[in-house]
């Protein structure tokens, strides 16, 4: 299936992060720091177990100038070797007893992750390995240098992506020098400039149990549950948790930026700083937000660019929350010649949403749609293990899930309004294209 | 693992089939009108009088349900000329009915918390809604709308083959990898028509007319040539009675099936080379390989999914121990095998080398690994690997409602009928080492081999100016 109608389900995706799940969740603290986040669910003879360290890019700055990779490195590098056995062995170990292990790092979350069939015949060894993989990595020069290179070509395979470049130049723009500027892939020099040692140490600093959050779903007791959790990180020294990320500072006037590049469509994205996660306008703009280019058809975005007039394919808007400020991000991707009228479109738009705000039936539609589709957002043991590191990881209260519908229920015209108009600026815009130009 | 070590389109072709637990043989549903029959899988299937099949999967762990339409054709039923137009019409299934106005199906759907979409591929259309289960209703009484009553109206389309050029330019034209794919396809199929593109060339986009769309929904677009796979919260008589008071009042239509377009013998290998703008090499290889619907022996089928298993299923297979992590000569290398398809198709290996590595080292050590495989049987361990994860993968997939639907509708759709996915896990520990060796010698015979290469060229505007079209070109870095 190679096409779909929209990029529908990956606006979705950005925006569901945010919202929970409303299982019985359990919480826990183990002796030595790690938060735990647990749902039974019985119904399939399976347990998810998911890890995620306070740990990602963000943390590249802290390391050393111009270090940015380093994150992703080690995050990489801890299933490449551990406890004496390298990744073969590794590899070996969970795929024998049909376990599924994941990792991966990003600007705030890097994290570690496990599925596997209830029977201790197979979720014990896996556990196993998935702690001497979290708690006894080998960091060896071999798989080092091999991985490494590895990540340099795929930075390099990024630079024939229009929106790969895009997105790091946007990202740099509208950060200056913040840590969430720096591309977590890193860059040439910084991948460069990183050695071995960056990683061990990056390790020890932020591998904790305090800067750690676990979350399990699966056909077990509490009681099982907390043994898992326990033994899991009972290795790990108890550390500190990341301090907190330094403050964003907003742009303070609209930029423009250009590059060219050729390709067939202009890959445009604009915006500016948003959210934090647990933001007192979030609510308000999660809603102000869905019906202006959140909610894929029926947005007003979507019909403006696409429905009316052709220009696009994909076009989109949202906020994606981080720890401290994470973009509000507009999306769009035009052929060449038709960039400024897209662009007109866009601009027209914006301004006018910023003014008056949606109109009550659209946000009457938005309302409907977030909450009678709650139930979606939460039907199978993926989506709630990732709700669970995302509660955890962020400290959001415990019935995030139980309140989310009410608390978008509580929002108003006026308060979408209000808060379109204090938060997003359209005079102080970043404008990333990169696209042929004079075409 | 920091970048996933398989290569684009054997990711490409996870998403493509997904299926890595059902199959079957073409085999004729023998089943009584209106009479509903339930599988070993807990599957409830009937037939409606229009000839219009109905298949459900009850699944009560949340109160949600996924419905699927899926119809009997996809770009593997196109022609010259008209490539594309399955997914046009596709995209024009949304624009109203004698009923509702363009565009009111997804407000009336996302008013009621669903979420909804469709996708085409080489031989399927599919409509889908996630929806809450006490909505599902609406769902299925729209869909039979647009079954038969679609207005197709000209300003809509003039607007829309923009939109689908758009995405074009998006998903392949600005993709490297993609478009060398699209041209690797092209190449290797002789005159089957999986050698033609889902999203259609964009030549014939461009000379496409409403007409097209008409007379492609008039010929395939009938309960007879439609599939209803409904997943979820919901009770099997109660989608019955829907289906019979929906679909069941449409008329069936005369469905001629497509002309067989049966690959013809493949004699010798054959090699394209794409050049375009991009920054890292990139290696396609297919070899022609039997599907379930054409398979003279069933077990071959089998036993080429386990060969795929031990070439990359996961971080442990053969491609990624030895081509990536031991000998460093790539920086990602896939295989993939999918057998639910209408007609033979590619066990494709892809990959691109690491940096000192020439593409021309890349195929060599793939060559090597089939050697290999070729030489000796695959160990114990490592057919016990590929059978644990097909095990534990039937319990996983029953985590998505969706994905439930999907193997259901793919597996009736492309002709092997849903009752294969019942027999899967029996079928997969079967295979012994030996089948896998003897297919993988049977298959992967350079014969039948094609070979696609990306070979980047400047990605620099200025230069590209200045030089014009240059005769040979650069090769890559």
């Amino acid at each position: 299936m190679v096409i779909k109608k929209s990029l529908i389900t990956l606006c979705f995706l950005v925006a569901q992060s945010m919202a929970v799940a409303s299982p019985d969740i359990q919480h826990w603290q183990t002796k030595n720091g790690a938060e735990v986040y647990f749902v039974p669910s019985n119904d399939l003879p399976m347990v998810d177990v998911r890890v995620v360290f306070d740990a990602g890019s963000a943390r590249d700055a802290e390391t050393g100038k111009n270090l940015s990779g380093t994150a992703l490195m080690t995050n990489g590098l801890l299933s490449e070797g551990a406890a004496g056995d390298d990744a073969q062995v590794l590899a070996e170990k969970f795929e024998a007893v049909g376990a599924v292990f994941g990792n991966g790092s990003l600007k705030d979350m890097a994290w570690l992750s496990v599925r596997s069939l209830r029977d201790d015949r197979y979720l014990q060894p896996a556990l196993i390995n998935l702690k001497n993989i979290i708690s006894l990595p080998d960091f060896s020069k071999g798989a080092f240098k091999r991985e490494i290179e590895r990540l340099k070509i795929s930075v390099k395979a990024g630079k024939q992506s229009p929106d790969s470049i895009a997105s790091q130049r946007f990202f740099a723009e509208l950060y200056g020098d913040h840590p969430y500027a720096q591309p977590s892939e890193g860059t040439d020099e910084s991948l460069r400039k990183i050695k071995l040692k960056h990683l061990k140490d990056f390790y020890k600093k932020y591998y904790v149990a305090k800067n750690a959050v676990i979350g399990i779903v699966g056909q077990l007791t509490t009681e099982e549950a907390k043994k898992i959790a326990m033994d899991l990180v009972s290795d790990l020294s108890a550390g500190e948790h990341a301090k907190k990320l330094p403050e964003v500072k907003a742009l303070a006037e609209s930029k423009t930026i250009h590059i060219d590049f050729p390709s067939r469509q202009s890959s445009v994205m604009m915006g500016q700083v948003g959210l934090a996660r647990g933001d007192v306008d979030y609510y308000a703009l999660y809603l102000g937000n869905h019906a202006f280019g959140g909610s894929g058809f029926g947005s007003r975005l979507m019909q403006k660019v696409r429905e009316d007039r052709g220009l696009a394919y994909s076009v989109y808007s949202y906020f994606s929350p981080m720890h401290v400020q994470g973009p509000f991000m507009i999306g769009l991707k035009t052929r060449n010649d038709q960039l400024g009228e897209a662009m007109d479109i866009i601009h027209a738009e914006l301004n006018k949403y910023v003014n008056e705000g949606p109109g009550q039936d659209e946000l009457n539609d938005s309302l409907k749609n977030i909450t009678g589709g709650f139930p979606l957002r939460i039907d199978s043991n993926k989506k709630i293990v990732e709700y669970l590191s995302v509660i955890g990881f962020y400290s959001l209260p415990l019935n995030h899930l139980d309140t989310f519908v009410g608390n978008i229920n509580q929002q108003s015209k006026k308060k979408v309004d209000e808060a379109l108009k204090r938060r997003i600026h359209p005079d102080k815009m970043l404008t990333v294209i990169v696209g042929a130009k004079n075409k | 693992m920091i970048l996933k070590k398989s290569g684009a389109v054997v990711v490409m072709m996870v998403l493509l089939s997904g299926l890595s637990a059902c199959q079957t043989k073409p085999e004729e549903t023998i089943q009584t009108k209106l009479k509903s029959s339930v599988s070993e899988s807990g599957v409830y299937s009937f037939m409606l009088e229009n000839g219009m099949k109905v298949l459900v999967k009850p699944d009560h762990r949340s109160p949600v349900a996924v419905s699927q339409v899926w119809y009997k054709v996809g770009s593997s039923y196109e022609y010259d000329g008209i490539t594309g137009v399955s997914h046009a019409l596709e995209h024009m299934m949304f624009k109203g009915t004698r009923n509702l106005k363009s565009g009111e199906f997804s407000e009336i759907i996302a008013a009621n918390g669903g979420s909804e979409n469709a996708f085409t591929g080489q031989d399927y259309t599919a409509y889908f809604q996630r929806i809450s289960s006490d909505r599902l209703e609406l769902c299925l009484q729209h869909e039979a709308d647009r079954m038969r009553n679609l207005q197709l109206n000209e300003d809509e389309f003039k607007k829309e083959i923009e939109v689908i050029k758009e995405e074009r330019r998006s998903r392949t034209d600005d993709k490297p990898t993609s478009l060398t794919y699209e041209r690797f396809n092209a190449a290797a199929f002789i005159n089957s028509s999986y050698q033609q593109p889902i999203i259609g060339w964009m030549e014939d986009l461009n000379s496409m007319h409403l007409d097209d769309l008409s007379q492609w929904y008039k010929t395939w677009y009938a309960p007879n040539n439609a599939t209803l796979v409904v997943a979820g919260d919901v009770d099997p008589q109660q989608i019955k009675a829907w289906a019979e008071k929906y679909f069941g009042v449409l008329k069936a239509s005369r469905i001629i099936p497509p002309k067989p377009r049966r690959e013809a013998k493949q004699m010798g290998e054959r090699r394209i080379t794409v050049k375009l703008p991009a920054k890292v090499p990139y290696l396609l290889m297919g070899y022609k390989v039997p599907v379930m619907n054409t398979a003279e022996d069933e077990k071959e089928i089998y036993a080429l999914e386990v060969l795929a298993g031990v070439l990359d299923g996961g971080d442990s297979s053969r491609l990624s121990q030895y081509l990536v992590r031991e000998t460093e000569i790539a920086t990602s290398a896939g295989a993939g095998y999918n057998p639910y398809a209408r007609q033979q198709t590619l066990f494709l290996f892809d990959g691109s080398p690491r940096e000192g590595h020439s593409i021309n080292e890349l195929e060599a050590a793939i060559k090597k690994q089939i050697l290999v495989i070729q030489k000796k049987p695959p160990s114990i361990q490592e057919l016990n690997r590929v059978k644990a994860q097909v095990l534990s993968a039937s319990v996983y997939e029953k985590d998505s409602v969706f994905y439930q639907a999907m193997q259901l509708g793919t597996l009736e759709t492309v002709g092997v009928g849903w009752q294969k996915k019942d027999e899967y896990l029996k079928k997969i520990q079967q295979v012994t080492a030996q089948q896998v060796q003897a297919v993988a010698i049977k298959y992967l015979q350079d014969d039948s081999l094609t070979v696609a290469t990306l070979d980047p060229q400047s990605t620099s505007t200025k230069k590209q100016k200045r030089s014009k079209p240059a005769a040979g070109g650069r090769r890559g870095h």
